[in-house]
């Protein structure tokens, strides 16, 4: 129906594709530098491992910012609400005996109840009461943060059952892939299919795109959005969980910048902040450029406070291109 | 000439040849506060025909636009669908009955492609499990999409491209053939040309003729009285919230049109 010759067809294929190209090349040469350098110490399985694992939390929490992101949404709490989560999952499994299998499950369900509970209250704030997405998750972030404090009295609980540190925090499949990184891969799968090929997805980019033409079409805009919310902070208790097993404790006070990594890996990876366009591929990318750089310099030596350099003016120059982009294409 | 499709309904006497108006309102009465947006409006529409809604500004075009394509519930009046009563509580009850609207503003997502703007809101889904799974068809979605746009003559580079990258005209084509892809009956264009150059302009007034030559009635509001002398089988014309004036095609100039519009002809005297 659509006969096109093959090379223009091919052409605007890659421009749609361009930033994510663009992107992976990128990641793609600093590995390859890195490697090229310093082979035995970047290379080895054992680095890879860790450069994986380090990732692997942030990834769930990024994968559900790109939701939001693409929704023309911000999500500020993520950080918060998986602290707040991995509190209460250990007083849970506190309350059932502190060890077996029965008090892991009890502790999986509160995170991703407690998670899906703060973007519940994320996404009515937005939908219901018109607080601005920035003002309401801010405001949520400090809730979900001073209340894990306020249970915990400011002070990391322990107490994690030792079946879930030993098996998904430290334990690998096959010998060789961690399980954290098996569990992120697998929600990043998901998410990827369902923001590409569903209808949860198409919703998820029209609203961003043009929240009034949706809802002029039928689109129930605000339960939509409420949903999206209630992802993110679903996926945020699940890195709460995630982050139990791996550290054994609660890390109150090691996420404070959870969220403005989640949003800097989102923006990295080609999705817009002024909604409409995302891929979850596109997060990965942006997940692991940061991670690499950081990991890559500390092997090399470089300060790694240069990896923050470096991340703020890439994060800069990306958003700045997505603004060319817009320009360019309003002028026809 | 147009054959009468719907038989078996009382045909009121009009000066329209004895045919059911697809679309008619009455009495329609629209307030905001202590304003009068519509006072006693009367509209008709008739199969097959091009009808111009023209009035000047604040003359409650836009109020009865609005009225008539469900996003606003009016205060009174009737609204019949070939001579049935009809509510429409939503833009989806009116395209329930067939009458869809091309907005000003459009209403396309600009990011997204051409088709996926043709499925806003009504995303077809793979069949079995997939489809219970939210799995969009995007080659069904496809193939209807330029089944739509070839029926009406629109050609696109790429169905994939973000409608975005279109030109103003080509987004105008893609609202109006979205609209048509949908409604059987009437369709509503809010200044479809108003933003668009010369050649441009052209190009959508062949479309919207042959949206007519399927056999969809358009509701043209427009500015442009050439505009309308040319393309409208009919004219009514608003002021101050009442229709003032109806004529058929060749019956009226720019000059007779212009005085209906500001007040000093007026044939529908209450």
């Amino acid at each position: 129906m659509t006969a096109l010759p093959l090379a223009s067809r091919v052409q605007l294929r890659r421009l749609a594709v361009s930033s994510t190209l663009y992107l992976a090349v990128a990641l793609a040469a600093l590995i390859g530098v890195f490697t090229a350098l310093e082979p035995e110490a970047f290379g080895s399985a054992y680095n890879v491992r860790t450069v994986l694992t380090g990732a692997s939390i942030l990834l769930v929490m990024a994968v559900g910012a790109t939701f939001v992101i693409a929704t023309a949404g911000i999500d500020l709490s993520v950080g918060a609400v998986l602290v707040f989560s991995g509190v209460v999952a250990v007083k849970v499994m506190d309350a059932f005996g502190g060890s077996g299998w029965g008090a892991v499950g009890a502790g999986f369900v509160t995170a991703l109840a407690a998670g899906c509970g703060w973007g519940l209250l994320n996404g009515l704030l937005v939908t219901r009461a018109r607080v601005p997405a920035l003002i309401a998750t801010l405001g949520t972030m400090g809730m979900a943060l001073g209340l894990a404090q306020v249970i915990t009295g400011g002070n990391d609980l322990g107490g994690v059952p030792g079946e879930l540190v030993t098996t998904v925090g430290q334990g690998r499949l096959f010998g060789t892939v961690p399980w954290l990184v098996v569990a992120a891969v697998a929600v990043t799968a998901v998410a990827a299919f369902a923001l590409a090929k569903t209808r949860f997805g198409r919703y998820t980019l029209t609203i961003g795109s043009n929240h009034e033409a949706a809802r002029r079409s039928g689109v129930r805009v605000d339960r939509h959005v409420l949903k999206v919310y209630a992802l993110a902070g679903l996926l945020a208790g699940f890195a709460g969980f995630l982050s139990l097993a791996r550290f054994a404790s609660t890390t109150i006070a090691g996420h404070g910048t959870d969220n403005l990594q989640a949003i800097t890996a989102v923006v990295l990876g080609g999705t817009s902040l002024f909604g409409g366009v995302a891929t979850v591929i596109g997060t990965v990318i942006g997940v692991f450029i940061p991670a690499v750089l950081q990991n890559g310099f500390v092997i090399l030596g470089v300060k790694p406070f240069w990896q923050q350099v470096a991340i703020g003016a890439v994060l800069v120059a990306a958003v700045y291109l997505d603004q060319l982009r817009r320009r360019a294409r309003q002028q026809h | 000439m147009i054959r009468c499709l719907y038989k078996g309904v009382q045909v009121p006497a009009e000066p329209s040849g004895g045919r059911t108006p697809v679309l008619r309102a009455s009495g329609i009465v629209k307030s905001f506060g202590h304003v009068e947006a519509l006072r006693e409006a009367a509209f008709e529409v008739y199969p097959g025909e091009i009808t111009a809604l023209i009035g000047d500004n604040g003359a409650g075009k836009s109020t009865l636009v609005k009225v008539l394509s469900g996003v606003m519930q009016p205060d009174g009046g009737t609204i019949e669908v070939d001579g049935s009563p009809v509510q429409f509580g939503s833009p989806q009850d009116a395209a329930g009955h067939g009458i869809g609207t091309v907005y000003q503003d459009l209403a396309l997502a600009p990011d997204l492609s051409p088709a996926a703007n043709f499925f806003i809101g009504r995303e077809l889904l793979r069949p079995g499990l997939l489809g219970r799974l939210g799995w969009l068809d995007a080659g069904a979605m496809n193939r209807r999409t330029a089944e739509e746009l070839q029926r009406l003559g629109v050609e696109l580079k790429d169905l994939n491209a973000p409608v975005a990258s279109l030109s103003g005209g080509q987004r105008q084509s893609v609202a109006i053939c979205r609209a048509v892809a949908w409604a059987e009956r009437v369709v509503f264009m809010d200044e479809p040309t108003a933003a668009l150059g010369v050649v441009q302009t052209e190009r959508v007034m062949r479309l919207i003729t042959r949206v007519r030559e399927q056999g969809v009635a358009v509701v043209l509001i427009s500015h442009n009285m050439p505009q309308v002398i040319e393309l409208a089988d009919r004219v009514q014309v608003l002021r101050l919230g009442s229709r003032v004036a109806t004529y058929e095609r060749g019956q009226a100039d720019e000059h007779l049109l212009v005085a209906a519009m500001t007040g000093a002809v007026n044939q529908e005297v209450r």
